[in-house]
């Protein structure tokens, strides 16, 4: 199967990458080529399969709940693009 | 020096026949001479400082005292970083164009384990940018060129650390694998690079790309190199919670393996149509000497390996596109100048901070995790996963290592593929199952092509048989000299 316009649209605005126009077909086009590779995993016969999500088959490991993190917040916020009072700053999305 | 092996340089440091601020400024010196042509480093000049303050702290503690005790086993000696290890103070950029300013506030495991180990930083290495491509021309710095033909690929996405440890720029350096990132830039470049068992090797502090898959591995000159570099990467981080609690072994004991008896499994798919005569004649070569010294040949049909690059491009994607959302010009990265609201923010940040390939990765990963089609793509793959896993099991049923080519081809010239993903895909074919089923495999030099372009051999093991990889590894270097040879546009 093959990806139309508007599918392409909207997976640029679920990842949040715009696309220019004139990339669009460039674009629109490598995806499927790359979707027609993948194709050949779709028709094998996988029923009663488990999905394999580990390579090794392992479970999470879980820690015990203690504080591990101590406060860094000036030095991690010293690599924001904008930052007062100790907050990140970003467009205003509440009118 | 810049041609000696890790040993060697140890044994020169140790007996003081060389300072490290000596032996760092002679890679240093190599580095500036070599970099502006191979783009090896990304921003050398940036690191050569820190490298040199590292070495004469390194000389200070080797002088302070006069038994051995608390100098580590790479006291003094340089090593090059992929630039997708976190190293603190330093760019950290995973080649690409939204890390361009950023300096990590830490250091990654590995990074600290060598600083325990003595090891000095020479520098960041450039590579596909996110570790995203087989050639190193989706770094935002520029592609990589080979060191034994220039206007060819080095083979990627550790492609700088291949270019730098093949050229003498650096006696041994790190890298990741995903789907092959450290061997076939290794196999492409006429080095050694090894991927170690999934669990192995702390991802802490590693830019993640597709986390069921990332590892973190050593590039070398030789096996040997490869088995000092395993000693210091692997051992068990709580900070990665896929690390795995195993008592620690001594890689370089295992070398010495013995061969009469090993079973070598070569699968017919992996010397199918469409390898290379050059590939196909080196690695035929190589498994020849392997049973001449005893060991035995299995004749294997692993007719699944078709289905691995294409189970792949659905996994490795879509963990990208899920590990890649943390890039939102919010909290680190490049933020874009102009934007009319919160998401367009986003959305321009992400557009001019990311390359092609890695939005093209992020778009396939969005489309194969998305509502109606996860299942038909998503978990489809994930069962793919397991029927080729389950697969290679079995095969080690029958055989103890399994043997081929790294790659179908030699290293290819620069643009030859870079239009046209599929096929830049396609030519992860060999490296891509292990990954897939967690296994641990290392490339090495087993010859040349008529070109003159080096041929890599692929040997995959068991999970955590790193030690049995190493010593075939390096009994076959005993007996050849591919992986002494210097690389021909480049002369010492």
């Amino acid at each position: 199967m093959s990806l139309s316009d508007d599918q392409v649209q909207r997976l640029a605005r679920l990842a949040r990458i715009a696309i220019r126009p004139e990339e669009f077909e460039p674009v629109l086009e490598r995806l499927n080529s790359v979707l027609r590779l993948v194709d050949e995993m779709r028709r094998v016969d996988t029923a009663g399969v488990e999905p394999m999500a580990h390579p090794l088959d392992a479970v999470q490991r879980l820690r015990e709940d203690a504080v591990t993190e101590s406060d860094q917040r000036d030095l991690y916020q010293a690599l924001a693009s904008a930052v007062e009072g100790g907050l990140y700053l970003v467009p205003k999305v509440i009118e | 020096m810049l041609n000696s092996s890790l040993t060697e340089i140890s044994a020169a440091l140790a007996a003081r026949s060389i300072s490290s601020v000596e032996l760092t400024g002679l890679f240093l010196d190599r580095i500036a001479e070599l970099n502006g042509e191979l783009k090896a480093f990304i921003w050398p000049e940036k690191t050569r400082d820190i490298a040199l303050e590292q070495a004469r702290r390194a000389d200070e503690r080797r002088a302070g005292r006069g038994n051995a005790g608390d100098t580590g086993p790479l006291t003094g000696i340089p090593i090059a970083f992929k630039d997708i290890y976190c190293t603190r103070g330093v760019h950290t950029t995973c080649g690409s164009r939204i890390l361009q300013n950023f300096v990590s506030p830490y250091d990654a495991h590995v990074v600290e384990q060598f600083y325990r180990a003595g090891a000095v930083l020479l520098g960041k290495c450039n590579m596909d940018q996110f570790a995203m491509g087989s050639s190193n021309e989706s770094s935002y710095f520029g592609p990589v060129r080979n060191p034994w033909a220039k206007n060819r690929v080095p083979g990627g996405s550790s492609g700088g650390s291949a270019a730098a440890v093949a050229a003498r720029m650096a006696p041994a350096a790190t890298g990741t694998d995903t789907g092959g990132s450290t061997r076939q830039p290794a196999a492409f470049s006429g080095i050694c690079g090894l991927r170690p068992t999934y669990g192995l090797v702390s991802r802490y502090g590693l830019v993640a790309f597709a986390s069921s898959l990332d590892q973190a591995g050593p590039l070398a000159r030789s096996a040997a190199d490869l088995a000092l570099m395993l000693n210091v990467m692997a051992g068990f981080d709580a900070r990665d919670s896929t690390s795995v609690d195993r008592p620690k072994e001594d890689y370089t004991k295992a070398l010495d393996a013995k061969l009469k008896g090993v079973r070598i499994g070569i699968p017919r798919e992996y010397l199918a149509e469409g390898i290379e005569p050059g590939v196909r004649e080196g690695v035929e070569q190589a498994v020849s000497w392997f049973t001449a010294q005893g060991a035995v040949r299995v004749e294997l049909q692993l007719p699944l390996t078709r289905l691995a690059v294409p189970a792949y491009y659905v996994i490795a994607p879509a963990e990208a596109s899920s590990n890649l959302s943390r890039f939102d010009g919010v909290r680190y990265g490049h933020r874009a100048k102009e934007y009319a609201d919160l998401i367009d923010m986003y959305c321009r940040t992400r557009a001019e901070g990311f390359g092609d390939e890695v939005k093209r990765r992020i778009l396939v990963g969005t489309y194969v995790l998305s509502h109606g089609y996860y299942d038909a793509y998503y978990l489809q793959a994930q069962k793919v996963r397991r029927l080729i896993a389950q697969d290679l099991l079995r095969a080690f049923e029958r055989c103890d290592v399994i043997v081929g080519p790294t790659a179908p081809t030699t290293a290819f010239e620069i643009g030859a593929k870079a239009d046209d993903p599929v096929q830049m895909y396609l030519g992860d074919i060999f490296t891509i199952p292990a990954p897939l089923a967690g296994l641990p495999a290392l490339s090495i030099p087993c010859g040349f092509d008529a070109a003159g372009l080096p041929v890599g051999l692929q040997l995959m093991g068991r999970h955590f048989s790193e030690g049995l990889l190493l010593g075939a590894a390096h009994r076959y270097q005993q007996a050849t000299d591919w992986h002494l040879r210097v690389p021909t546009e480049t002369p010492l």
